[in-house]
């Protein structure tokens, strides 16, 4: 069990926390990116189909 | 018998697969996480020689493992779209290296948090963290070849010949510890036969190195769609796919 | 006529040789810029002449490798400007022969001529005479691995604009262990002790990127021509 204490994890806490901070920001950070460029390649679709559907009128 | 393979080279087939993976690989990586998180943050005790300060391994092991990994099926993709012509190799390395990229930052900044009590210093100029950093400028380099492109198929063929160049360096990183006197730790948990750590430590780990993959699958379906739209935007399947 | 390989190779090696020649003042640039460079450390950081021994070699190879860097650019470019390089790759003689024989060419005028230069160089950054040798020899193999490296990095950025700054950002984290096992030959070489380890590596360097990287440029070509 945790003996140091969780929230100051025996005195490292400066170094334990930033770490599982940054960790769990890089892994928001995946997903975000993720869904922001798969939305955008939709729309981007979505454009290119309006165009051609367009065209073909 | 190889059908499955050429499955995989078709793109509608690999888009759909992807959507329908995704959520399945990111509730299974949560709760991985979540449980390797609190198992090594909560139940695992202190270490004997670093006190509280070891949890760090907890992040910092899984996301070395995986800037190597994603680096490797990078190249690996970027190989077999080479060698076969298979464009979704092409998708696949493009969505993985910002993944890769943002692994080995990880890795590098726990490292040098982890550095600082364990070592007295944030950083060494010793064999492993300077190829460690040396990934991260590979991972650069590629992503702004492949964007620097006008034509993207162009762009991808060099990427992909970049990243397998590259590709060198991943021993290099793995093995430097053994290599050379390094300050850097030697593997505790990938040796063959007994790991030298504790059961209540490792399997925290474990759990930690498997969401870490899980967590890699679901992010690389989501940009595995959008790398796919992008590439096959004037397809007819595309258009059925962007209605659903 | 029927060329052969050797002979092909022979012509297309001078061919190189007599265009660099043509233009001289290409040729020195980057020498001039490894001058003006190294003079640049010992100016800044006005260190007493035996403190410049300790970051002499490591300021020489740095030096030498950003010189190298600058010439890397001209390996491709104006035969790929002027489509001299798709009729090279028309000629029957096979990409590989063609590439073999301009990476050879470019060393001859960039990478052996900073080898030439780099006593100068030495002595303005207090290198003892008896460290030459292993110096030489460590540049020497150093910048024919680096010219191999380039002409991978140089094959996959002909005409792409910023080529030059990707060029450099491909080129120099692939050009790390040289730079690592460079200085530290030249620095054993100085404070006395044997440079036989670094210098292996060196060699086992050299030999690896000659052996796989002419296939690796070639492809690059491939990929950047078609």
């Amino acid at each position: 069990m945790n003996s140091g204490g969780f929230w100051s994890m025996g005195g490292y806490a400066r170094y334990v926390w930033p770490c599982i901070g940054f960790a769990c920001a890089v892994l928001g950070w995946n997903l975000w990116s993720a869904r922001r460029s798969l939305r955008a390649a939709r729309l981007r679709a979505g454009r290119a189909l309006a165009m051609t559907s367009g065209e073909s009128r | 018998m190889w059908t499955w393979f050429y499955k995989l080279a078709s793109p509608p087939y690999v888009y759909r697969v992807a959507a329908a993976l995704m959520p399945w690989f990111l509730g299974l990586a949560l709760l991985t996480i979540g449980y390797g998180l609190i198992g090594g943050l909560v139940w695992a005790p202190a270490d004997y020689q670093q006190g509280d300060a070891f949890r760090i391994i907890y992040v910092h092991v899984p996301s070395a493992w995986m800037s190597e990994f994603v680096y490797t099926t990078m190249a690996v993709a970027g190989a077999i779209a080479l060698i076969w012509r298979i464009k979704m190799g092409h998708a696949v390395a493009a969505a993985s290296a910002p993944i890769g990229a943002s692994m080995t930052l990880l890795a590098l900044v726990t490292g040098s948090m982890w550095g600082k009590p364990m070592w007295g210093t944030y950083w060494a100029w010793d064999p492993r963290l300077t190829s460690e950093l040396i990934l991260l400028f590979l991972y650069v380099g590629v992503m702004s070849l492949r964007s620097a492109f006008e034509d993207p198929a162009r762009g991808d063929r060099a990427a992909a010949l970049l990243s397998i160049v590259g590709a060198v360096n991943v021993p290099i990183i793995h093995y430097s510890v053994v290599w050379w006197n390094s300050l850097h730790q030697a593997a505790t948990v990938a040796k063959l036969g007994k790991p030298s750590i504790a059961g209540s430590m490792l399997w925290p780990l474990l759990s930690m190195f498997l969401g870490f993959m899980l967590f890699y699958g679901a992010v690389l379906c989501l940009r595995l769609q959008g790398e796919v739209l992008n590439r096959e935007r004037q397809s007819v399947w595309v258009r059925e796919a962007i209605k659903s | 006529m029927q060329v052969g390989a050797r002979q092909a190779f022979l012509l297309i090696l001078h061919r190189e040789l007599s265009l660099s020649f043509r233009r001289p003042e290409q040729l020195l640039q980057p020498l001039v810029f490894f001058l003006i460079v190294t003079t640049l450390f010992p100016l800044g950081l006005s260190l007493q002449l035996s403190l410049l021994r300790d970051i002499s070699p490591g300021v020489l190879w740095t030096a030498a490798l950003l010189s190298s860097l600058l010439s890397l650019d001209s390996l491709f470019k104006s035969d790929a400007d002027d489509g001299t390089l798709e009729q090279l790759s028309l000629s029957g003689q096979g990409l590989t022969l063609i590439v073999v024989a301009k990476t050879c060419a470019h060393w001859l005028v960039t990478g052996a001529a900073l080898v030439v230069v780099s006593p100068i160089v030495a002595i303005a950054l207090a290198i003892p005479v008896a460290a030459f040798a292993t110096m030489m020899l460590s540049l020497a193999l150093g910048t024919i691995t680096l010219s191999w490296l380039g002409a991978i990095g140089a094959g996959l950025t002909i005409g792409l604009r910023r080529g030059n700054v990707l060029l450099s950002l491909i080129v120099l984290p692939l050009a790390t262990p040289l730079l690592i096992f460079g200085a530290a030959a030249t620095e054993r070489a100085v404070s006395g002790t044997s440079a036989v380890g670094p210098l292996y590596f060196l060699a086992a360097l050299c030999v690896f990127t000659c052996t796989l990287a002419p296939l690796a440029a070639t492809a690059a070509l491939r990929i950047t021509l078609e």
